[in-house]
């Protein structure tokens, strides 16, 4: 492991950021630390900078214990919420800044912030300060800052926050792309599953301080390990009584269950060509356009299943019946804190007849 | 658990300025006020209490207390008014105006004293045409009042202003399409928001009133018959006959009532950020 | 008419109003105070104001009070910035009440001051005998009560939070990212200081250096206790005051024409402020932050 947190305890006053966190990076790959708000993953990634200290517990980077060297020596690059260029400087003196700060010489400095701004896409921007520039390319003057002195580690704090929708999908491409070429670890933080799913290798899901499961993007959308993940990964819809649904039995002590849109099988009546034993009849409650889908909302023996329907089919009505087939759902057990995934046994039955 | 305490301070100077502030703090601010403090407290109770309720003291006290209230309270009212014109109207010479607001903190106390004095004398501008309707400015509590409404205006207007233009206008038209009438508007929903900035304006102006020296010692006239003796120049005359003890003494309770002020300002303040951190 | 024309005529009426209550209250409480300030300096003619202002009284006066000043701006300027630094880019236990500690000289009489320089540098002051004996090892004859040392540290005194005042809500409002950002990437303090904080303070901290001189060539309550020779320690207000309470009609004008030389120093500073103010408006409409 390259970068690697083990056993970290931080309180701030009676509220605990992180609460025995462990995980490990490893090199050249792009983590994302993924969370809600209040968390934890800013703090996590304001201990391996070193604006923080945690009360217990070791960072390591590159085997060596960090803990003890102050942030400006641990080979890394930051990336702040808000940017912090510095206003009073042009983005030249901005990318400049660090290497002028390791006595480069002057004209290796220069090369460098071109061959910087060149990757970043803002050649010709050089004389300009941070407020004549857009958000996104302010954005990407902060990237080229951290990176000028080529540090081992890049960690930037959730890094689009600032940046409108449409040009925030470009810049998640552009940064992953950029990161690869390069080969350096990489962590970001996010709160935005989508982003996190674009961009990262490896996702380290936190919660209330702790964390609830690492992993590739994969392996966290497939098998949450836990009812957090579940519920906060996709487009869930939680529903209780589960064990009523066709082909699910309950599992003891688990009283919920979350089934998410693209678990879902919506067809008009009688229009479903197999299962049909599998499958139950619903009525459709609410139609919600998705810009390129439809949302249907549909009421199965009381429990509600939000499935999608595709726009180029015959729009369905409020009170239409309907045959849904539930192909798979998460049963989630909150007391032991562990989720299950649970095929349709009716289908695997059927499957088993025909074939 | 907690096995390291220690913060991070990434960046620099924290125990370099720590220390200067509190060393320069200490030398030239707490270890002369505690010197008084202390001086006072070396006398006995008994004396303590005979020096401060000495007739002419309790007087002072009471011409100080009550005239920098009476002056705290119109300019809280005229420091609304100009604070409300200065942010919400838009007129000629406005900002000249608004330069003026700050004469009182610019100009020294001892000009401003001569200044008044001379101004509102039988002879002055003002004093001429007032003593003509038979008002007598000069050496009165109203000229002494006057003294502390033209110091204390800038406290009112500066604590006000920036709340007021960051009050957003969609606030009052939202109560305005509720069906609320300009007056209604103003009382029930600009006024408490103001009223922190307002507090914090008077406390300022009351408390500076209080201790005021060079501004109304020339218009006050200064005698103990007609009670127009300020707290401040009671201590002066006392050090000027060398009374350390009743000087102490006095200075003494004016300083519990600065630190109480202080403290009130203090509390309203931090009500007021504990509010707006919320929203 | 409709109720709205009539409320329109309401809010109308009640602008001008106000506006005429503005004018009028600025205009008899403030700008007429500062016309007769001028009218009064020049009643004897301008040969006699030049006069009024050079005598040896004056120019030793304005002698001291330029020491004191100029001491209480450097020292105030230093201790400012610490204070400013410490209170915006760190956060510790106790913070709070440093701040208000600080902003202690705002609030005590200027009397008190110079009591309280008395109690402890003066004759019955409990550094005297400390003094008296560095005096006899010396064989110099050194004081701080009654002498200039006293008149330049309550003049410290009594401008001690005005530099501070003014820069800590600059730092407040500007974070403290950017500072993090280059001690992250391994500046030292002085540089971090000048490169990055120091741009983002000057104005404030030119219009706080401006308040802090205001202040401190103004000082009369604290300085009276602690100067009492005419022509040596006394700075120029005190030099009007014993002017002015000498009553003679001529007397009271050299006052006056000695306070245009203190009136002048404020009108700078009514103007930069002025400016100042301005300019952030500015910045603010054209949403920079």
């Amino acid at each position: 492991m390259y970068v690697e947190m083990k056993n970290i305890y931080k309180q701030y006053g009676n509220f605990t950021a992180s609460n025995n966190v462990s995980f490990g990076i490893e090199q050249g790959k792009l983590a994302a630390l993924l969370g809600p708000s209040g968390s934890g993953k800013t703090t996590l990634l304001r201990m391996i900078a070193g604006l923080e200290t945690p009360n217990s517990g070791d960072i390591y980077i590159d085997g060596q214990r960090v803990n003890d060297i102050p942030a400006a020596k641990r080979g890394i690059g930051f990336v702040f919420q808000s940017y912090a260029l510095f206003r009073y400087m042009t983005v030249y003196d901005n990318v400049a800044f660090g290497l002028e700060l390791q006595k480069m010489p002057k004209d290796q400095i220069r090369t460098r912030v071109m061959e910087l701004l060149e990757i970043t896409g803002l050649s010709g921007m050089e004389k300009r300060y941070p407020n004549q520039l857009s958000g996104g390319q302010r954005q990407r003057v902060a990237f080229a800052r951290a990176l000028a002195p080529r540090p081992h580690v890049l960690l930037l704090d959730e890094p689009f926050a600032a940046i409108d929708a449409k040009v925030r999908t470009e810049l998640r491409l552009w940064l992953r792309e950029v990161v690869t070429k390069l080969g350096i670890t990489c962590i970001f933080v996010t709160h935005d599953q989508d982003e996190a799913v674009e961009v990262a290798d490896q996702i380290i899901v936190t919660n209330h301080g702790e964390i609830e499961q690492v992993g590739t993007p994969f392996e966290i959308y497939k098998s949450p390990d836990t009812p957090f993940v579940a519920q906060f990964i996709g487009k869930p819809s939680v529903v209780e009584g589960y064990d009523a649904l066709n082909g699910f039995d309950a599992i003891e002590g688990a009283k919920r269950a979350i089934i998410r849109p693209e678990f879902v099988k919506i067809s008009r009546l009688g229009k479903l060509e197999r299962f049909m034993s599998a499958a139950e009849e619903g009525i459709v409650e609410d139609v919600v356009f998705r810009g390129n889908h439809l949302d249907v909302t549909i009421n199965i023996k009381g429990i509600s299943v939000i499935g999608e329907w595709s726009l180029e089919k015959d729009t369905l009505e409020i009170g239409e019946k309907v045959n849904v087939l539930i192909y798979r759902l998460y049963i989630i057990d909150e007391q032991q804190n562990r989720t299950y995934l649970c095929e349709n046994k009716e289908m695997q039955e059927e499957d088993i007849f025909y074939i | 658990m907690k096995k390291n305490t220690k913060t991070t301070r990434v960046i620099p100077g924290f125990h370099l300025t720590l220390g200067i502030t509190i060393a320069m703090l200490s030398l030239i601010v707490l270890i002369p006020l505690a010197s008084v403090m202390v001086k006072s407290l070396q006398l006995s109770p008994a004396e303590f209490w005979r020096l401060i309720t000495k007739k002419n003291v309790l007087y002072a006290f009471g011409t100080s207390i009550v005239c920098s209230f009476i002056a705290a309270v119109i300019n809280l009212v005229f420091g609304l008014i100009l604070a409300w014109t200065l942010v919400r109207y838009d007129f000629k010479g406005k900002r000249i105006l608004d330069g003026f607001i700050e004469l009182p903190f610019a100009l020294p106390t001892a000009v401003a004293g001569i200044t008044l004095s001379k101004l509102y004398s039988e002879t002055g501008w003002f004093g001429k045409p007032l003593a003509a309707l038979g008002i007598k400015v000069a050496y009165t509590h109203l000229g002494l009042i006057i003294a502390l409404v033209f110091v204390g205006i800038p406290f009112v207007v500066r604590a006000v202003q920036p709340v007021l233009e960051k009050l957003d206008g969609q606030y009052e038209e939202a109560a305005y399409i509720l069906g609320a009438t300009p007056a209604q508007t103003f009382f029930k929903v600009i006024l408490p928001e103001l009223r922190p900035a307002l507090l914090t304006g008077f406390g300022l102006a009351f408390a500076r009133g209080i201790g005021e020296y060079g501004s109304v010692i020339y218009i006050s006239g200064n005698s103990a018959k007609e009670h127009t003796q300020v707290i401040s120049y009671v201590i002066m005359q006392k050090l000027n006959y060398i009374d350390y003890a009743s000087a102490t003494a006095i200075a003494f309770v004016m300083l519990v009532i600065s630190f109480v002020i202080l403290f009130l300002i203090n509390i309203v303040q931090m009500r007021q950020s504990r509010r707006t951190n919320m929203l | 008419m409709t109720e709205q024309e009539k409320l329109e005529r309401q809010s109308k009426r009640t602008r001008m109003i106000l506006i005429a209550v503005s004018v009028l209250f600025i205009f008899l409480m403030l700008v007429v105070p500062l016309a007769a300030i001028v009218v009064n300096s020049l009643k004897e003619g301008f040969g006699f104001y030049i006069q009024a202002i050079t005598t040896e009284y004056v120019r030793n006066a304005l002698k001291v009070t330029l020491i004191a000043t100029i001491i209480a701006v450097v020292v105030n300027t230093f201790f400012g910035i610490c204070a400013a630094w410490l209170l915006t880019k760190f956060s510790f236990k106790g913070k709070q009440v440093l701040a208000t500690l600080i902003d202690i000289p705002f609030s005590i009489s200027p009397v008190i001051v110079g009591l309280a320089f008395l109690m402890t540098f003066g004759r019955l002051g409990w550094t005297y005998p400390a003094i008296r004996a560095i005096n006899q090892w010396l064989g110099t004859n050194f004081r701080i009560a009654f002498a200039i040392p006293g008149v330049v540290i309550a003049t410290i005194f009594v401008t001690f939070p005005y530099v501070s005042r003014e820069i800590i809500p600059v730092l407040n409002a500007q974070g403290k990212d950017e500072e993090e950002a280059a001690a992250l990437m391994g500046a030292k303090g002085l540089k971090i200081f000048f490169k990055i904080t120091f741009p983002q303070i000057k104005w404030a901290l030119i219009y706080g250096i401006i308040l802090c001189t205001s202040r401190a060539l103004g000082e009369f309550g604290a300085v009276n206790a602690l100067s009492k020779t005419r022509g040596e320690t006394f700075t120029l207000p005190l030099e009007i005051d014993a002017l002015y309470m000498s009553g003679t009609d001529v007397s009271i004008t050299s006052a006056f024409a000695v306070s245009s030389i203190l009136v002048i120093i404020a009108i700078i500073i009514m103007v930069v402020r002025n400016i100042l103010e301005h300019r952030s408006n500015k910045k603010m409409e054209k949403g920079e932050a």
